[in-house]
């Protein structure tokens, strides 16, 4: 059997006294499209920057192809699009697509890179004047111009308009079908559900789910019901409800649920005064509260 | 599968690389007009403020050495080494204060090739502003050197150069993106004057004659000055130093280089 492409063996990542990664093991196989989803401060960036030899973890290994990733010939099937990382301005798009063909063994032809990301128009501009949502193109043809066998995605999408975000998951969905191996980090949960067969749900360093898309979801396809009610909050007043978790604040309640009409039902049969109702599919964040809570107590 | 994976290449090949690298260092550099413009006009308005107005009287009483050729040799010293100190120091800084460095480390392109060829994009832009100042010193400034001079001018002025890509190098690692240019050109400008670029040390107060020697410009300077006819006792020791201080400057660049690189990639 051949190696996993990105595997982590027992990885833990401590910046100081945070710890951003803990003790994570997971291997991901050619040929696999897999998100990383989590809320901000997760750990995704860390698990990426580690699995990319871009950070070395503090105790556990990663490994590329079975190699250290720090080695050029695993750097050399990879293609990298990271956060907040800088390109030079002052070279033309055409320019740096180019120079980054160059460091790789079999890179495509950089006007194939640059039409696959889109930026034909924009081959001779300089790097300075293109818009964000053209830097991250830019950074998707740059992580392209090696002809990749793994992508590795982080954040990709943010600062993208409508139209260039779903041009960008299109194109991610083509190299998935054509056998590319895709690790891309989100914290949007239709991203990873409309691209992935596989996602990994990591929170506060931790992996707590790895299923499909669909399995996930069910998990935290929650609603949120919001109000305000006049009367002070009581012990036990949502006693027996099934509900994920309560917040109250001051006169506003805020509760997650997978059964929202069975909620309220429940609460006007109590005889609760409710104002300013909304009910709302609920945020990742609350999501993963609801996720992670339930992981405690199970 | 195997036996085709074994045959293709696994990293690409570092001569193109290395090529597209220095060409696309040399391309930054050309297009920000205030590295570029001053790089390569700096020395010679100089030469035009300092050296045209006495380029032909001698450089002091009795002396066969005009003082435009002295000021020809400073200048082209100059330049060079303010296209190492500020080119790597403030590019450098810049393009770690862009994160760059972060994407670069991400692909199979290995360090040294990165660093090559900023030195080599770094060592053509000084080579043009040694051609121009030349041109300028010959035609403006009616500058005579015998060929022979020229020549040799120009190769101890570019070898000079050297151990100032290890001191911007390390500036450029050291210095953050906002502080780069003050801290270069406050270290760069007076020790270029206290060097005798501008003027003869004869000049200058006792202290700054006092401190010269041990300054690697004024030890460059020794080099070049004596290139256009400028008697000095024995170089051999200018060269000595020369090579103490290309030896000194590397390890500090890598000393700072290890730093930031522990700072960011552990």
């Amino acid at each position: 059997m051949s190696d996993p492409a990105v595997e982590l063996v027992h990885v833990t990542k401590r910046y100081g006294d945070v710890v951003a990664v803990d003790d994570v093991s997971l291997a991901i196989q050619s040929g696999e499209l897999v998100a990383m989803l989590g809320p901000n401060g997760a750990g995704k960036t860390s698990s990426i920057n580690v699995m990319l030899g871009l950070r070395k973890p503090t105790s556990g290994s990663a490994r590329l192809f079975g190699l250290d990733p720090k080695d050029l010939k695993a750097r050399s099937r990879i293609g990298v699009m990271l956060q907040e990382s800088g390109v030079p301005g002052m070279l033309r798009v055409e320019e740096i697509v180019a120079l980054f063909c160059s460091y790789y063994p079999r890179p495509l032809p950089a006007a194939q890179a640059i039409a696959m990301a889109g930026l034909e128009e924009k081959a001779k501009t300089l790097v300075k004047d293109l818009s964000g949502g053209q830097h991250q193109r830019l950074y998707l043809a740059l992580a392209l111009c090696g002809d990749p066998e793994v992508l590795f995605l982080d954040e990709p999408t943010v600062g993208m308009d409508v139209e260039g975000r779903r041009r960008f998951l299109q194109e991610i969905a083509d190299l998935g079908a054509r056998g590319r191996t895709v690790v891309l980090t989100t914290h949007y949960l239709e991203e990873a559900d409309q691209l992935a067969r596989r996602v990994i749900v990591i929170d506060r360093g931790h992996v707590i789910a790895d299923s499909t898309p669909a399995e996930i979801k069910s998990r935290v396809a929650g609603k949120r019901i919001t109000f305000t009610t006049p009367q002070a909050a009581q012990d036990g007043q949502f006693a027996g409800l099934p509900l994920n978790s309560i917040q109250v604040e001051d006169h506003r309640v805020r509760l997650l649920t997978n059964d929202p009409e069975e909620v309220l039902r429940e609460l006007f049969r109590r005889g609760v005064e409710v104002r300013d109702l909304e009910v709302a599919g609920a945020d990742l964040e609350e999501a993963f509260l609801a996720m992670t809570r339930h992981e405690v107590s199970a | 599968m195997s036996v085709v994976a074994a045959a293709r290449l696994q990293t690409a090949p570092l001569g193109p690389m290395l090529a597209r690298q220095a060409y696309a260092e040399f391309m930054k550099l050309l297009r920000v007009p205030a590295f570029s413009v001053t790089s390569i006009v700096l020395p010679s308005m100089f030469y035009a403020f300092i050296g045209l107005g006495n380029a032909r009287e001698p450089l002091f009483k009795g002396s066969d050495v005009a003082f435009g050729q002295y000021f020809l040799a400073s200048m082209a010293l100059y330049g060079v080494a303010n296209v190492m100190v500020l080119g790597f120091g403030i590019s450098l800084a810049n393009e770690r204060g862009q994160k760059q460095d972060l994407l670069m480390k991400s692909t199979p392109l290995p360090a040294p090739v990165y660093f090559i060829a900023k030195a080599l994009s770094a060592l053509v832009i000084a080579f043009i502003s040694i051609v121009v100042l030349s041109l300028f010193a010959s035609i403006a400034g009616g500058v005579t050197l015998t060929t022979a001079q020229w020549l040799t001018l120009g190769v101890r002025a570019m070898l000079c150069s050297i151990p100032f890509i290890g001191l911007g190098f390390g500036l450029g690692y050291l210095a953050g993106p906002n502080s780069a240019p003050a801290v270069t050109n406050l270290i760069y400008l007076p020790t270029a004057f206290a060097s005798g670029l501008f003027f003869p040390l004869q000049l200058l107060p006792q202290f700054i004659r006092d401190i010269a020697p041990y300054l690697p410009l004024y030890r460059a300077a020794h080099l070049v000055w004596n290139a256009v006819g400028l008697p000095e006792d024995d170089i051999s020791a200018d060269w000595l130093y020369m090579a103490g201080y290309t030896v000194a400057f590397f390890l500090l660049a890598l000393w700072a280089y290890r730093r930031d690189q522990g700072k960011k990639f552990n």
